[in-house]
């Protein structure tokens, strides 16, 4: 399956990247598309914790399975006010 | 004017008021987020950028306000932030609250942005005088800094 990636603020900086395309195997869930993305980035990869990742729009777990198509938000922690 | 925005303009602070004044709520609460001059660490600061993922940081507004209705009773509640390039003085967020009373109306205003600066999908980056810039996080479940 194809997923796009969009990341924000300190990781898109990190990452080189706002949007991009990933392509992930059908059983892929949003820590193996994190994976995927830090396998190609050793600087994010100590992030994970902080980080949140929103699908289509919804903050989602660890575990949620993906789909094709599907839109995943790397959040760095929150700066607002 | 929507009660909840994202905004790469100017922040009026006595207009967004206005969206939450009404014949109910004798106890109105505004609270305001202004570019400082200097960092927690004393660094001279040029200005802050903000960048945020509006459609989210929206509905995390929302979802504040109704929050802030359950715990405090009959709130009105209106949240905007800037995103862009601010310098000093320029206004980042304004929370404006009105409430029955003052008590709920203080509490339901301290709540909004403290939630508000944990959990909306918006960041900060400082620009300092030195022509240096960093992004600064807020502090989790602490004072923060507006």
């Amino acid at each position: 399956m194809t997923v796009s990636v969009v990341a924000f603020a300190r990781l898109r900086e990190l990452l080189g990247f706002s949007k991009r395309s990933l392509v992930l195997p059908e059983t892929a869930n949003v820590d193996d598309a994190w994976n995927a993305i830090a396998a190609g980035t050793p600087a994010i990869r100590e992030l994970r914790e902080s980080t949140r990742i929103a699908c289509n729009g919804a903050i989602a777990e660890r575990g949620r399975a993906l789909r094709d198509g599907d839109e995943l938000s790397l959040f760095p922690p929150a700066g607002g006010g | 004017m929507n009660r909840f925005a994202i905004s790469d303009r100017p922040l009026d602070a006595a207009a967004i008021e206005a969206l939450v004044r009404d014949d109910a709520h004798g106890g109105m609460v505004t609270f305001a987020g202004i570019v400082r001059a200097r960092a927690d660490d004393g660094r001279a600061v040029r200005g802050l950028s903000y960048e945020a993922q509006p459609a989210m940081a929206i509905a995390e507004f929302e979802a504040i306000a109704r929050e802030a209705d359950e715990r405090f009773g009959d709130c009105s509640i209106a949240i905007h932030h800037r995103t862009g390039d601010l310098t000093i003085g320029e206004t980042a967020v304004v929370v404006a609250v009105a409430c029955a009373h003052r008590a709920a109306a203080f509490d339901a205003c301290r709540f909004a942005i403290d939630a508000l600066k944990e959990r909306a999908p918006i960041w900060k980056r400082e620009r300092y005088a030195d022509g240096t810039a960093e992004w600064r996080e807020n502090a989790c479940g602490g004072e923060g800094h507006a």
